[in-house]
């Protein structure tokens, strides 16, 4: 039997006390925050599950420069210092110029900032770390190569190699942390989970320098989308990440606001490392937080920054505003 | 118990204490107090330089020295320039390296400790490097201008005690020139009193005291561990042995 069916074997109750263990001590009670924002929603792929694919009639926007900082603005005084700037993924619209202009920007309100973007080549993601990036995510969605190009039938994301290859690319061109994740409910979840371990660990053994985050999303269904997602249940959810922590103690295991408060409040505890908090999905959402728009998900968490943090020193965590400072 | 001087700095704690992975600032500030410690380390990364409130550092007490780590840095040059910025930001002069490239086990990357080391010594910051035990290494950073050299007893966060006590009892016959801190993996008091005996000059602690049920007990717990460690090394324990020796030898008719 694998480790890997052996830890799938054990209770729950059980994974969650040796979880819970190594995040204490590799960790502590210290939990980061950030938040994203979303400067442009044009995309060249149709992945039949998202709202921002080209196929969906929604509003499309690129923020302006003067935008972009208008929104930094505004999300650096709700006291976010950790920023994770994202795009839908358009060569045409958000080219590497846009990014780096953006990051410029970014750079004067947040001592850290991260990027999901489209998939770059190497020496793209070393100009993005010389304007000052320091992390990017880049969710492969689904590891079922069989699968994947029916799940996105256009665009560059339709080449599943070359995503799979994004987080070599990013760690190689000198990004201090690489996010993954496995875009849960596309497929039977065991599989891909299996699949996302395989992926980091080669990573973990290939660049030992670079952290790794890990996130665990849940596909929400999306309204237009020609997708209905396989329901993944809140313990079976809880069971991967506990896993995750198992198997790679110094990860960050990431959470977002796509998950209701309950859920997020419980399993915090258990294994994460860093949450989202008082979420704007939508291009522009933090300066013109009434303009009507389509987010790429509606967060299921609606807490205000303030309240987050207050739920965080209750249960006794450190709320972590600042983790790494660009040089 | 004899003084530490590290730096010109005279500390009447042997117990330098981390200040990660606590759950509140509060709570960090009654453990510091109960540890009586001189010095704690401080990760600049952590620091909210731009705000005053809740920033870490206004809650350490007056007279405890801020020695402010370089953790996050991969190399010699971001460490030189985390310390330039911890000094620009009035954090002080002292500063330990501590340089990672392995996210996975943490261990400190000896060569690029000694090129910071003598870099900042040069600009004359209070050097304290984190280094895996190794002598030559710790005679490179004494060349450097090191003000003390820090052994790892064992892997960061292991809380597995003195692991590597073999080596670090050669850094200690061996190095005289500045003192010897043994840093990471020190999880019991037990651990922090055996480091003491065998003569290290003083440890640092956090997970142990940041993971325990009541931190704030258990920094007291240690403070007293260090200083019975450091009594019984100034005393001259007795040598140990597998075998009972005689209090009456047997060959004792030889000499009479």
């Amino acid at each position: 039997m694998s480790k890997l069916d052996a830890l799938f074997q054990r209770d729950t109750e059980d994974l969650a006390q040796e979880a819970q263990r190594i995040t204490r001590q590799y960790w502590g009670r210290a939990i980061s925050l950030f938040a994203p924002l979303y400067i442009s929603n044009f995309c060249e792929n149709a992945c039949v599950y998202c709202g921002f694919s080209s196929r969906m009639h929604i509003k499309r926007e690129k923020l302006t420069p003067e935008q972009i900082d208008a929104e930094c603005k505004a999300l650096a005084a709700t006291g976010i210092q950790n920023v994770l700037l994202l795009t839908g993924e358009s060569h045409i619209k958000s080219p590497l110029s846009y990014l780096i202009e953006a990051v410029e920007i970014a750079k004067k309100y947040f001592p850290n900032i991260a990027v999901e973007v489209q998939p770059m080549d190497t020496d793209d993601y070393r100009q993005l770390v010389a304007a000052g990036v320091d992390g990017m995510t880049c969710f492969q969605e689904t590891y079922d190569e069989a699968l994947y190009p029916s799940l996105h039938p256009k665009g560059r994301k339709h080449d599943y190699r070359y995503r799979l290859g994004t987080p070599y690319r990013a760690a190689e061109a000198g990004i201090r942390r690489v996010g993954f994740g496995a875009l849960l409910g596309l497929n039977d979840w065991r599989p891909e989970v299996e699949a996302l371990f395989a992926h980091v660990a080669d990573v973990e053994n290939r660049f030992p320098g670079t952290d790794i985050a890990i996130s665990f999303p849940r596909l929400l269904p999306i309204e237009g989308a020609l997708v209905k997602p396989k329901p993944i249940s809140d313990e079976v959810l809880v069971r991967i990440m506990c896993i995750a922590r198992i198997l790679f103690p110094r990860v960050c295991i990431t959470l977002s606001t796509r998950e209701n408060a309950r859920f997020r409040d419980n399993v915090l505890p258990i294994m994460v490392t860093q949450i989202s908090a008082a979420s704007a999905t939508t291009v522009g959402g933090y300066a013109r937080p009434r303009v009507d728009h389509d987010g790429q998900f509606a967060p299921s968490d609606e807490r205000s920054l303030a309240e987050v943090k207050k739920m965080l020193i209750t249960k006794g965590y450190d709320p972590v505003f600042t983790d790494w400072r660009r040089l | 118990m004899s003084e530490l001087v590290i730096g010109g700095v005279s500390l009447s704690s042997r117990f330098l204490l981390g200040t990660g992975k606590f759950k509140s600032k509060q709570e960090l500030q009654e453990v510091i107090q109960r540890s009586k410690t001189d010095v704690v380390t401080v990760a600049l990364r952590r620091i909210d330089i731009e705000k005053n409130e809740d920033n870490i550092v206004s809650y350490i007490p007056e007279g405890v020295t801020l020695l402010a780590n370089t953790s996050g840095a991969r190399n010699a040059k971001e460490a030189v320039r985390i310390a330039r910025m911890s000094r620009e930001t009035g954090l002080g002069n002292w500063v330990k390296i501590e340089i990672m490239t392995d996210s996975k086990y943490l261990l400190p990357d000896n060569q690029e400790t000694i090129k910071a080391t003598e870099i900042l010594a040069a600009e004359g910051f209070v050097v304290l490097p984190y280094v895996s035990p190794d002598l030559y290494v710790a005679r490179d950073l004494v060349k450097a201008g090191a003000a003390a050299v820090m052994p790892l007893g064992s892997l960061i966060g292991s809380n597995q005690g003195l692991r590597t006590r073999t080596l670090i009892e050669v850094l200690i016959n061996e190095i005289h020139e500045v003192p010897i801190i043994v840093d990471a993996g020190i999880g019991r008091p037990s651990h922090a009193a055996e480091a003491m005996e065998i003569g290290a000059d003083a440890v640092l602690v956090n997970t142990a005291v940041a993971s325990a049920e009541h931190p704030a007990l258990m920094a007291e717990a240690f403070a007293q561990a260090v200083a019975a460690g450091r009594l019984a090394w100034e005393a001259g324990a007795g040598d140990q042995s597998a075998i009972a020796r005689a209090s009456s030898p047997l060959t004792g008719f030889l000499h009479e």
